[in-house]
């Protein structure tokens, strides 16, 4: 698997940390259930996803993926806005 | 039908020509009392004691493909009780009991091998690590023992003791762990069920979840409505899915673990090796076949396989704990999806609709639980009250942060699981 990193070009999966989905965080004085949701509850579905993944080898990007999860398929890429990957 | 070596000599000596299907192809009543989605070997373990502890029989397995394609088929077939902490560990220490006693209940040969399982370690923090769970084992009534660097070269020569990156200290070795047929597991509980007249749909897929007033009333499927009191999901790998149908969302992310198997050779691994370096796990099959995996890809994924980087990984271990394999040809691959929760740790519970139960999130260890599993699920249908070896699979656990069963001590992140 082979990522598109904005600034670096196609990469090789091994450079990538994985966060998991692209969810917007919560603000700090939101509810508990609202925090668990977040951190803990997936929609989870086979198809296309946004992710976050780390250019961690790379250029120490974070970036915006969106992957379809059934195939592997990488079908965007761009970098997270400041603050965004929470 | 009943197997014995009478019948079996009979069989020999007429033909083979009296055995039968081992259960019915039947069609779908319209109502059951309890359907159960899902026919691996969670799902049919829990249609088995179902009939068998609770005498439910008026029930269903509703499996989309056919019994055995699903990850029951596609797992290491590894089984053991050597967990640490409260909540899995009563829990494993329970379904190896199960596993001991599983081929006289169910009356099938599983070929339960239990050659025993041998954790290497290769440092000090490894060590006492394995020492503190050799405790924990003993204490709660399994067997553990810790095996210095001489005691395991003596019982396998085969390792590579010369690897000065990962120098081998010794091991932790449960010798009633071992490894089961995982197609017959799937294929005794569902003749086991069958014969106790529980119906297995197969080619029978859970299209909608039918709920009137917060309470459930049946599955609507590709073979039509089937009406139930009592639904229960037993479909890991997709229970997100199951549970959207519901309109649950769970704290699952379904990854890809890949597993290999080499060409046939002769005995050479006697025993389930692990090795704490580089997560590798091994075995030999009774056809030969080195069978082994490592960790998961790590990002989410419904592909049946993986990528590359950890088929190098898995290989590149190989070679440094067992280089005299490296010869060996690899005859094939496959990825299995799972459920992974936040702590690596399952879920046996009800949902906040009545009447819809959860099985879910068994992550990299499925296999070893399947009947306790099915027998703790069991339970908690036919009671609406956790079995007290499964006590502390709650669904809330995230939400509370109480009981969290974090295994491997990485913290409760989809990300790290």
């Amino acid at each position: 698997m082979r990522i598109t990193c904005p600034l670096c070009g196609e990469r090789d999966r091994r450079e990538f940390y994985y966060r998991g989905a692209a969810l917007a965080a919560p603000a700090e004085g939101d509810s508990p259930e609202v925090w668990h949701a977040h951190v803990h509850l997936r929609d989870n579905p086979a198809g296309p996803v946004e992710e976050w993944w780390y250019h961690q080898q790379g250029c120490g990007s974070w970036i915006r993926v969106r992957r379809d999860t059934a195939s592997h398929e990488m079908l965007a890429a761009q970098l997270a806005t400041s603050g965004e990957e929470g | 039908m009943r197997f014995s070596g009478w019948r079996v000599l009979r069989e020999g000596l007429t033909g083979n020509r009296g055995w039968q299907g081992h259960w019915r192809d039947p069609d779908p009543k319209p109502q059951y009392d309890a359907v159960i989605i899902g026919g691996g070997g969670h799902g049919l373990a829990t249609a088995y004691y179902l009939a068998k502890d609770h005498g439910m029989t008026n029930i269903a397995v509703l499996e989309r493909g056919y019994i055995g394609g699903g990850n029951v088929g596609r797992n290491t077939t590894i089984v053991r009780a050597n967990y640490y902490l409260p909540g899995n560990s009563e829990f494993y220490s329970h379904s190896l009991k199960l596993w001991e006693g599983l081929e006289q209940d169910l009356n099938y040969n599983a070929m339960m091998s239990q050659r025993g399982i041998l954790n290497v370690f290769h440092n000090d923090a490894q060590r006492d690590s394995a020492v503190r769970r050799a405790n924990a084992i003993i204490n709660q009534g399994d067997d553990a023992e810790i095996l210095s660097r001489d005691q395991l070269r003596d019982m396998v020569p085969l390792l590579n003791y010369a690897n000065n990156r990962f120098p081998i200290q010794g091991a932790l070795l449960q010798r009633r762990a071992g490894t089961a047929r995982h197609d017959a597991v799937a294929w005794g509980f569902a003749r086991g069920a069958d014969q106790r007249g529980v119906d297995i749909l197969q080619n029978c897929e859970v299209t909608g979840i039918r709920t009137e007033g917060g309470k459930v009333i049946g599955v609507e499927t590709s073979r039509g409505l089937i009406r139930a009191g009592k639904v229960a999901m037993a479909a890991a790998g997709r229970s997100s899915q199951v549970a959207a149908m519901a309109g649950l969302t769970l704290p699952i992310e379904s990854h890809v673990l890949q597993a290999f198997v080499s060409e046939g050779l002769k005995p050479i691994i006697d025993h389930v090796l692990t090795f704490a370096e580089g997560h590798l796990y091994i075995s030999q099959s009774d056809k030969g076949g080195l069978v082994f995996g490592s960790y998961l890809d790590l990002y989410a994924s419904y592909a049946a396989r993986g990528n590359l980087p950890m088929v190098e990984h898995t290989m590149e271990a190989c070679m440094a704990m067992l280089p005299a394999i490296g010869k060996a040809r690899l005859l094939r691959s496959w990825g299995g999806i799972m459920d992974m929760t936040p702590d690596g740790s399952p879920i046996i519970d009800r949902t906040s609709i009545e009447g819809l139960y959860l099985n879910a999130g068994w992550c990299y260890g499925g296999f070893k639980a399947t009947p306790a599993s099915g027998q703790c699920y069991a339970h908690l249908i036919a009671t609406d009250r956790p079995h007290e070896a499964a006590a502390g699979f709650r669904l809330n656990r995230f939400e509370t942060g109480r009981g969290l069963m974090d295994e491997e001590a990485t913290g409760a992140q989809h990300n790290l699981h």
